[in-house]
C-alpha cells in the first residue's frame, strides 16, 4: 500500500528529464477492483510499473487459523469470487486427502460440472470486461446474456449466484436441482449458437486484433520464472493445465484438450480463454447425461480432525493454478494455511510485460491477465 | 525422476540436508546458510527445477520455518525444501534472482512474518500500509482493534 504523502512526494521529486509518475487506481475502471499501480512514464512509454496491493486485504490466512475445517472453506469463496466453486473444491479435496475421505462418484461428477460452468461464467465476464477496457461496450451485454443462464443454474442448485459454498469435505452440500440437467442443456445449446457472435463481434474485429497483437509480450521462459499459470502461461505455449498434469476428480476420464497458443502476446491469451470455453462445453456435454446415481455426500464426522502433517492440493481455476497448503497439528483448526493464488504470480509479471510499451497498450495487457483483486490481496 | 537421484544430488551440494519421505513429496530440511547454493544448483541441475510455485513461512512459536515448493515444468516432479530460522533474527538469502516469482512472495513473507531476505532488490511492504507495526501472521500477534482471529 501507498500512503498519500508518499504519492505527492514521489510526484514532486525531481526525476530525470521528462519523467512522469501517474497513479492508476485504486479507483480506476480498468483495474476491476482496488488495484493501485504507480506508473513511471517517459512521454507515453512505460518505464516502470509498481503494483501497490492490500486495499482489500482481509488476512484470510490468519482468519482460517481460527476456523474449523468445515468453516474455512466458506471464506475462500471470497478470494477469487469469479471461480469460487473451484476455490472451494481445492480446499475440500485437500481436507479429504488429509482425512482419506472417499468421495462418492456422483459428487465428483457434479463437482466437475459445476467447476466447468464456473470457468465459462468467469471467462464470459472476462470477455465482456476485456472488450469494455478496449472501448467496445456491446460485447459486455452479449457475454452477460449467457453468463446469466449459468448464474440461474447455480442459484437453483447452490442457493447463491456468486459465492456458492457448494463444495464441502466429502461431496457437495445439496443434491442438484431437478431442473439442473434441463437448464444446463439449454445453456449448452444457446452457448453453441451464440458463440459465433463473439467471433464476429470481437475476435475477427480488425481494430480489436490490432490493439492486441504484439502487445504485452511474455516469453515462455519468463512465464515459468514468474510462476505464471492458467491462460496467461498457456498463451505463451507453456503446458500447465493442472487438470491434465495432475488430474483430480474425474478429469482423467473425460476427453478434452489443453488449449495452447504460441503467440506470447495479448491476443494469444485472449484466444486461449475463448477456446477454453469450448473445451469446458465439451466436458459438460460428456458428463451431463452420465451423472451416476447414489449419494451426493460421503458420511463424515461432524468435527473433522486431520492427522498431524502437511497437505497440498492444486486445482485449475479460471485464472490458473490455485494451491492450498494446510499444516495440521491434529487439532480441529488448521495450524497454518497458505493459499497460492494464481493472480498474485500473474500480476508480478505485469511490470516485465508492460515495460517499454505505450501507456495505451497497458489496458490491453492488464485485461488479458484477468486479475481479480480479492484473489491477489487475500 | 526418482527421489533417490534427487537425494544423491542434494547430498552432493549440501551434506547437512535431512530427508523426509513420509509426506506426498520428498521434503528436504536445509541449513539457511546452504539454501542459496542449493537453490542455484537445483535450478541448473538435470532435474530442471524451474518453477517455484509456493513460497511461504510457518511460525512454530520457537522458530520460523521457510517452506519452498519446487517443481519442474519438464519432468513434473516436486520437492519441498524447508529451512528453520531463528525467530528473533530471521535472515535468509533471497532467491528472487533465480525464480523471479520469489520477488513478490518474499515481500509478502517479509511483511507478514518479518523474515529478512538478504540480497532482495526491493524489500518493502507490499500488502500492508507502510506504517503498519508487527507481523500479523506470527502466532503472538494480537490486534484488538482490527480483529483477525475469530
Amino acid at each position: 500500500m501507498y500512503t498519500e504523502t508518499a504519492i505527492i512526494s514521489d510526484n514532486t521529486l525531481a526525476g530525470p528529464e521528462g519523467e512522469l509518475v501517474i497513479n492508476v487506481g485504486p479507483q480506476h475502471p480498468a483495474t476491476h477492483g482496488v488495484l493501485h499501480l504507480v506508473i513511471t512514464l517517459q512521454g507515453e512509454t512505460v518505464k516502470k510499473i509498481e503494483p501497490h496491493l492490500g486495499y482489500i486485504h482481509r488476512s484470510i490466512e490468519k482468519m482460517c487459523e481460527s476456523l474449523s475445517y468445515r468453516q474455512f472453506i466458506y471464506v475462500t469463496s471470497r478470494m477469487d469470487y469469479l471461480s469460487s466453486h473451484i476455490n472451494n473444491l481445492g480446499c475440500a479435496i485437500c481436507v479429504e486427502k488429509s482425512m482419506q475421505i472417499e468421495v462418492p462418484q456422483r459428487a465428483k461428477v457434479i463437482r466437475v460440472l459445476m467447476s466447468e460452468l464456473t470457468r465459462i461464467a468467469s471467462h464470459e465476464l472476462w470477455l465482456g470486461a476485456m472488450a469494455m477496457d478496449l472501448g467496445a461496450f456491446t460485447p459486455f451485454f452479449y457475454a452477460f446474456r449467457e453468463r446469466e443462464m449459468i448464474n440461474e443454474i447455480m442459484e437453483d442448485s447452490c442457493g447463491a449466484r456468486l459465492t456458492m459454498n457448494y463444495m464441502v469435505p466429502g461431496g457437495v452440500m445439496y443434491d442438484i436441482h431437478p431442473q439442473f440437467r434441463e437448464k444446463t442443456k439449454a445453456f449448452v445449446k444457446q452457448f453453441k449458437q451464440k458463440v459465433v457472435e463473439y467471433d464476429d463481434l470481437v475476435t475477427n474485429n480488425i481494430i480489436f486484433q490490432n490493439r492486441m497483437k504484439g502487445v504485452g509480450i511474455l516469453s515462455k521462459e519468463d512465464a515459468i520464472s514468474f510462476g505464471c499459470t492458467g491462460p496467461v502461461a498457456r498463451g505463451s505455449g507453456l503446458s500447465c493445465d493442472t487438470r491434465k498434469i495432475f488430474p483430480y476428480e474425474v478429469y482423467a476420464d473425460v476427453d478434452f484438450d489443453e488449449v495452447l497458443e504460441t503467440g506470447c502476446d495479448s491476443f494469444a491469451r485472449y484466444m486461449v480463454r475463448v477456446r477454453e470455453m469450448h473445451q469446458s462445453i465439451r466436458i459438460i456435454e460428456q458428463l451431463i447425461d452420465n451423472i451416476p446415481e447414489g449419494d451426493f455426500q460421503a458420511k463424515t464426522k461432524a468435527v473433522l480432525k486431520p492427522p498431524k502433517g502437511e497437505f497440498y492440493q492444486r486445482v485449475e481455476t479460471a485464472r490458473g493454478e490455485f494451491g492450498v497448503y494446510i499444516v495440521s497439528e491434529g487439532g480441529t483448526t488448521p495450524y497454518r494455511i497458505k493459499f497460492r493464488s494464481p493472480g498474485f504470480s500473474n500480476l508480478s509479471a505485469l511490470d516485465h510485460m508492460a515495460r517499454g510499451s505505450k501507456i495505451g497498450d497497458l489496458m490491453a495487457t492488464m485485461g488479458t491477465l484477468d486479475l481479480v483483486i480479492p484473489d491477489i490481496d487475500r | 525422476m526418482h527421489n533417490e537421484a534427487i537425494k544423491d544430488f542434494i547430498t552432493g551440494v549440501a551434506t547437512s540436508a535431512i530427508f523426509d519421505e513420509s509426506g506426498e513429496w520428498l521434503t528436504v530440511q536445509a541449513e539457511p546458510a546452504a539454501w542459496k547454493a542449493m537453490a542455484t544448483a537445483l535450478r541448473q541441475s538435470q532435474f530442471v527445477f524451474d518453477y517455484l510455485f509456493c513460497l511461504t513461512c510457518i511460525d512454530w512459536k520457537t522458530h520460523l520455518t521457510m517452506v519452498y515448493h519446487l517443481s519442474s515444468t519438464v519432468y513434473r516432479h516436486t520437492i519441498v525444501i524447508k529451512a528453520n530460522l531463528d525467530r528473533s533474527h530471521p535472515v535468509i538469502d533471497t532467491v528472487s534472482d533465480i525464480w523471479r516469482t520469489a520477488d513478490f512472495h518474499e515481500r509478502e513473507v517479509f511483511e507478514l512474518f518479518g523474515v529478512v531476505f538478504s540480497g532482495h532488490p526491493d524489500l518493502r511492504k507490499l500488502i500492508l500500509p507502510d506504517d503498519f507495526e508487527g507481523f500479523p501472521l506470527r502466532k503472538d500477534f494480537e490486534d484488538p482493534i482490527n480483529m483477525i482471529k475469530l
